[in-house]
Formats: C-alpha cells, structure tokens, sequence
C-alpha cells in the first residue's frame, strides 16, 4: 500500500467518524486493528428518564429508589458484552504481537499500543473452563476494564468508556418503565437472558437471547456488568445536583449492574444494582491483591459505551489514568 | 526431644498456675504466659506476603516478628504491603500493623542463609516456607532442626534428592509433634472435602479412570537486567529453571496430580507421558516445557490422565473428573462439584454458599491447633510424595520414557548448585545463543 493511498484511507477515515458524530449517528461496527476482531456499536439516541424503580415493583429493594428524573446525552453501546477473543488481545501482548503478524494493518501496529499498561498474567485461567471464544470476558477488575478501554483508544483513536449506573439503566430500559425491558412478565425472562435457572451453572455465549429495543443483548443475564461508579446505596436521594455519576474513590463496592447467570430473576431487573466486594478476590492468595483480576468473579463483565461528543485529549488521558487503590 | 517455646511455656504455665517467668515481650498479653504466636517469613514474594497476611487475620493473636528473602527490594515491598493491610483482631475491632508486624532491621534478612537467621530466633514458633521450591528441603530441615511449626508452600523439591530429605524431616517432624501444613489448600477447601470423602465412602464406586488438568495460560517473566550474574538472573525468572520451579507440571499441577493421588489413596506405579516446547521457546523461558501430557498408572491398574499446558489463546481447564464403577463427578470446580449415577441421578450437590476461602481456612486450622498445643498436621509425607509424583511426570516427559515410581524415587540427580552466591554458577547455563539446552525425548536422560 503506498504512503499517498494510506493518507487518503485515513483521511477519509476521521471524516467517517466526523460525520458519525452528527447527522449520520447510527450503529457501526468498530474493526480492532491488526486482528479479525470486530465490535458492534449501536447507537442510543439521548433522553429523558425515570431511573430506578416504583416501591410497587416485585422484588425491588430500597438502594433503587427514590425514582427520580434523568437527562442522558446520545452515546453509543455495544451491542453485546466484550468476549475473550478482544480482551485476550489486550491481556495477553503476545497474543496481540502475534495476530498482528497475521494480520498486517500498518495504520494499527501494534507498536502503537506497546505503551499500554496491561494485566499481570493471571495464575489461574480466568474463564474457570466456560469457554473462551465467543463467550464474555470476565474476572477483570473495574481498573483491567478502564485500562481496556484506554487499549481500545490507542488501537483505534476513539475514545471509549464504561457507562455510568445511569446510562446503563436507560440503554437497558430502551423506553420501557416495566421490571425488565420485555415488560414485567418474568416467564419471558428465558427469552431475554441467561439466568440461575436456565444457565446450567455457567455463563453462555453472547448473543443468543432476544435484545431489547435498542437492539442490545444481555443486557438481563449472562454476565453482570461493570459501571464507572460507586456504589452509594443511597446515592440517588443524595445525588449532587447534576452529577452525572459517583466517582470511584474507594475500590469496594462499586456499582454492577444487569444481574448474571448465577442470579435469581429479580437480580436481572433493569433497575437492580449490585455492590462489587472485596470477596469477589477470595481465591486470590497475594498480597497485595491483583489489580487486574478478581478471581471469583465469574458472574462480573462489561460492556463500553462512547459518548458521541469526545471528550478533550485532558479529560479523555484523565479518563485512562484511574488511581490505583491497592487490594490489602 | 527439645520442648519448643510454646510446649515449654504451656507446660510451665500448667504448672506455676501462671505465675512464673512473665516473659514479657511482645504486647497484649494478659496472663503470666506470652499467648502471641510469633512467626518468621521465610521468602517475600506476593504468595509469601498473601501467607503472612492470612496468618495475620486468624483469630489467634499472631505477630509476625521476622522477615528472611535472597533479596532485599523484594523484603522491602513485603514489609510495606504487610504494614500497609489493615487487619482485625477476634472481636473485629482493626489493630495496629505495628503491633502485628515488628520487624525491625535487625530482624529483616536478606541473602541465601537469611533464612537461618529467621528461623534461629528463638521467639519464632511458626515458620512459613514460601520461596521457589527448589529451596524448601533445606529450609524445611532447618525449620524441624529448630522446633517450628510450619505452614510450607506446595511443590516441596525439584528432585528426588530434595523429596527424599522432605520425607526424612517429615518423620522428625512427627516425633517432634510439630505441624506441618503444606498448600495444597484443596485439601482445606470444603467442596473437595465433602466430595472426596464420598467417593471414598464408595459413593460412585472404585474408582477405575480419570482426568486431571491444569490447562491455562503462561505466568509472569521477568526479562535479563543489565549486570545480572547468571545466578541473580535465574533466581529473579526463577519460574523458567529446574532447580527453583521443578517446572510448571510440578510448581502449578501439582495441584491436580495431588487431587488424583487422594482420590486413588495412593501415588502412581508407573508414568509415562509427552511433552515440549511449541510456543515459548525464547532464551527468556529458561529450560522448562510448556506443555506434558500424562498416564498416572496406579497400583491396582487404574489409568488416571493428567494434561498441564501453558498456552495463550487455547481452550483451558484446571479442573478435576473422576469415573467410578457406580457413577462419577465431571469437575470439582465451584457449583459443579456433583455426583452422578449413570441413570442421570445426582448422588451428592455441595452447595458452596458460605464455603470459606481455603487459603485462609490453612492459617485458621494451624493456628488454632498451635494455640490449643495441639499436634493435628502432618502434611509434609503427602506434600512430598504428591511432589515426587509431578517431578516423575516431568522425568517422563522429558527422556519419553516409561518411569517407574522406586527407580524415580531413587534417582541421583540433583539438580541444586553445587554453592549457593550470587557470582556461583548454577548448574544449567545458557549457550553462546542466550537459549538454555532444553530436554529432547528419546536423548534426555533423567535417572
């Protein structure tokens, strides 16, 4: 490929993406630079909504109220949870170098992420014999995760993140105000998600179920998924006015939301939230704790979402530069 | 037999109704006796350091007042992370890590014979032996030489000569009543527990085949330095070299191997099995294989499996399955640990809510048996033979040969440095291409 046609690729490349973030907002695919790998974005258009759930719901409990008026910009999510075939990517650097090799991008190198602070390998394998290909990642820490998302933006210059509790709930939502977003009829759940009584004690590949009107699935079920807050259980009487979110700045318990495939129904709900704990390393038996696994979390992945405006190169190396609170 | 602290100051304590001696030392005693289990850290990594902690959260009033590694930033960072945990006494009520760990310099050791140092203390009562294993024999001897009780991470050698010395301490240690656990936490962990003591209660029957595995991905490395000796550089990468790891099939499955052995009550006749190196293969990668395949035959015939591997990218499994005459159990792991006949019936389900963190439950039990004077663990016998069965595995592996257990067991080949210093030669050195030799079935020889 000449220099001359790489520029133009490229050129024609940002205009894409210029574009995207204007008039022509809509689902794209975004491609992981040297390697096959590709992930579905779907665009959520911005809004207004209820987040939490009504006193009146079955099986609420009292961290999802008082409900309460949210305003969300248009981002877009991805469509299914990230899997081991990208995470590993990132995890394993010779597993990039050498789908790098075999799939040569010259515009990607993998030079271009040999700066990226990635996870220690971990002593035991992190999927617990589930599956791997196809199947979501899982076991990461809300730090591995944040530090996957500054990987992505090196790969690709877009900037991705976790969503917040409240984003999350409204992209689950996708317009519904029912215990789940099919409705509130829990026989349907088997259509929708993976759960404790369907599951088969492990979690599946992504993508089987239903999605929900946004066009995205599991969100209910499969893995429980990582958000960019703290768990306050009381946060939404409290909520700082117009904060959008509750910074991290304790490492337990963050917030976790969509309920797992080691879950009862009622975990699954859209309005549920689950609080992270310092349990979910149990089996780690370091000291300090990895900061990048958490051993016993085989219910725990994620999801990213990118905010349609990009944030300022300062708030997006802000964003990839989490402190780190070591696990004693 | 020389009494140790604690039995002389339980016995003394009996009979000067508590009036005697008042040693006082240390802290937060109220009777006459000292009650506080003082340990020494014998090898600072992150295992070391985890071991200490735990140690550190049993409800026994335990300090940790001596601290040995070869190196002194690795002691360092040890220190720091033990002081930096918060820890809680029996009532949950957070202490001061000044009071739970007093370590000061002078009893802070580093170089190769810190650990006689630590373990010559004569306030020690527990020892814990987490350095490369290629260490533990003589640091284990010096331990049971010194009246400790000890908490000593799984495997125990690399060679036969290191199990055969393992095996001899272990039976002073018995006269000795001293305690002895050694990691291999599945034998604390309350799903094996329960499941295994089913199967031998014949549950599913004899058991008549099975798999075990240890099928993950590749650990940490840590690259040549700048002015390394060749002796620094194998100990800092000590997971790549023979004498310090014994190689992964014995430093990571053990684990496995050890669940076949107490689940067959015995240890294999026989071994054969194949191996290499097919993905890492660079100079950084020492000597060791990356993959070993297994037939553990045991005495009565039975054929159990054995896989370990250390690939990226490649379908994984750490995991245990068993067949029995009258059923089996498919995976030990988690919410799967289940009995089944082969009309599909579940014969046993563990429930693993509020199963505790078998890593911790070691300390728990150890500390407690220290407390009350009691003598309940002798895991060293086990821990050694389990050891020498993983280190068979490997003399299988790498000569292609079928092995057998006594010719195994009797092997010669030791493969320690002749001295211990940073400017001695190990015994395995690279060749002029930076790349050490490596084991070639059918060449290698082993006994």
């Amino acid at each position: 490929m000449s220099k001359q046609f790489l520029f133009l690729f490229s050129t024609v490349f940002i205009c894409f993406n210029a574009v995207a973030q204007d008039a022509n907002f809509k689902n794209y695919t975004q491609k992981i630079g040297g390697s096959p790998q590709v992930y579905d974005m779907v665009a959520i258009p911005g809004g207004e909504f209820l987040m939490g759930s009504p006193d009146s719901e079955k099986g609420r409990r009292p961290d999802e109220g008082p409900q309460h008026k949210v305003k969300i910009e248009p981002f877009w999510m991805g469509k299914t949870e990230v899997v081991w075939d990208i995470y590993d990517l990132y995890a394993f650097k010779n597993m990039e170098k050498e789908m790098a090799a075999r799939h040569p991008d010259p515009d990607k190198s993998v030079q271009k992420t040999d700066a990226s602070t990635r996870p220690s390998p971990p002593y035991v394998d992190m999927s617990f014999g589930m599956g791997r290909s196809g199947y979501p990642a899982i076991n990461m820490t809300q730090y591995a995760a944040i530090h996957f998302c500054k990987w992505l933006y090196e790969k690709t210059g877009i900037f991705y993140r976790l969503p917040t509790e409240a984003e999350w709930e409204y992209a689950c939502r996708a317009g519904s105000k029912t215990a789940y977003s099919f409705g509130a009829d829990e026989s349907k759940l088997d259509e929708y998600a993976w759960h404790r009584k369907n599951s088969d004690a492990a979690y599946k590949k992504i993508g089987l179920k239903k999605p929900n009107a946004f066009g995205l699935h599991d969100m209910h079920g499969n893995v429980m998924e990582w958000t960019l807050d703290q768990y306050i259980p009381d946060y939404y009487a409290k909520q700082p006015a117009g904060e959008k979110y509750a910074p991290v700045t304790e490492l337990y318990p963050t917030a976790v939301r969509g309920g797992s495939w080691d879950d009862e129904p009622a975990d699954l709900r859209s309005a549920a939230r689950t609080a992270s704990k310092a349990e979910w390393k149990i089996l780690d038996p370091q000291l300090p704790k990895s900061e990048w696994w958490m051993t016993s979390a085989s219910f725990v992945g994620f999801r990213v979402v990118r905010p349609v405006k990009q944030p300022s190169q300062e708030e997006i190396n802000a964003y990839y530069s989490p402190k780190l609170i070591e696990d004693y | 037999m020389e009494q140790n602290r604690r039995d002389f100051l339980k016995a003394s304590g009996l009979f000067a109704g508590g009036a005697m001696l008042n040693p006082v030392r240390g802290y937060g005693f109220n009777s006459a006796v000292d009650e506080t289990i003082k340990v020494a850290l014998i090898g600072c990594g992150g295992r070391g350091t985890g071991a200490a902690a735990q140690a550190l959260s049993t409800t026994q009033n335990v300090q940790i007042v001596a601290m040995a590694d070869a190196f002194k930033d690795r002691l360092d960072e040890s220190y720091k992370n033990l002081t930096a945990k918060k820890y809680k006494n029996a009532a949950g009520t957070v202490v001061d890590t000044k009071l739970k760990v007093d370590v000061p310099e002078d009893r802070k050791f580093v170089g190769f014979d810190a650990f006689k140092k630590a373990i010559a203390l004569k306030d020690v009562d527990v020892v814990i032996l987490a350095t490369p294993p290629g260490f533990r024999p003589s640091h284990f001897e010096e331990a049971v030489k010194n009246n400790k009780h000890i908490f000593m991470e799984k495997p125990v050698a690399t060679d036969a000569p290191g199990i055969r010395k393992v095996l001899e301490v272990a039976e002073e240690a018995k006269k000795k009543k001293l305690n002895v656990v050694v990691g291999l936490q599945r034998h604390y962990q309350a799903n094996y527990l329960a499941a295994i003591k089913r199967i031998h209660d014949g549950a599913i029957g004899d058991i008549v085949g099975g798999q075990v595995y240890w099928v993950g991905s590749s650990p940490w490395m840590k690259e040549r330095q700048p002015n390394q000796t060749e002796m620094e550089y194998q100990m800092r990468n000590w997971y790549y070299f023979n004498w310090l790891c014994g190689d992964h099939i014995s430093e990571q499955h053990v684990h496995n191997i050890d669940v076949a052995n107490w689940v067959k009550k015995g240890y294999p006749v026989s071994i054969q099995g194949t191996g290499g190196r097919t993905v890492r293969t660079g100079k950084a990668y020492g000597e060791i294989f990356d993959h070993h395949t297994l037939d553990l035959v045991y005495a009565d015939g039975t054929t159990i499996s054995s896989q370990c591997r250390q690939f990226e990218g490649t379908w994984n499994k750490v995991d245990e399955a068993f067949v029995g005459t009258k059923g089996r159990i498919d995976s030990f792991d988690g919410k799967k640990t289940i009995l089944k006949d082969y009309k599909g019936g579940v014969i046993y389900q563990h429930d693993d809510k509020g199963d505790k963190n078998p890593y911790q439950v070691e300390h728990d039990e150890l500390f407690a048996a220290i407390a009350k004077g009691e003598y309940k663990f002798a895991d060293a016998e086990n821990g050694a033979k389990s050891t020498m069965t993983a280190i068979m595995g490997r003399m299988a592996t790498y000569s292609g040969k079928m092995i057998k257990w006594d010719e195994a067991f009797n092997s010669d080949i030791n493969l320690f440095p002749d001295k211990l210093a940073w400017d001695a030669s190990p015994k395995i050195l690279p060749g002029p291409d930076g790349l050490y030799p490596v084991a070639v079935p059918g060449k290698t020889q082993v006994i």
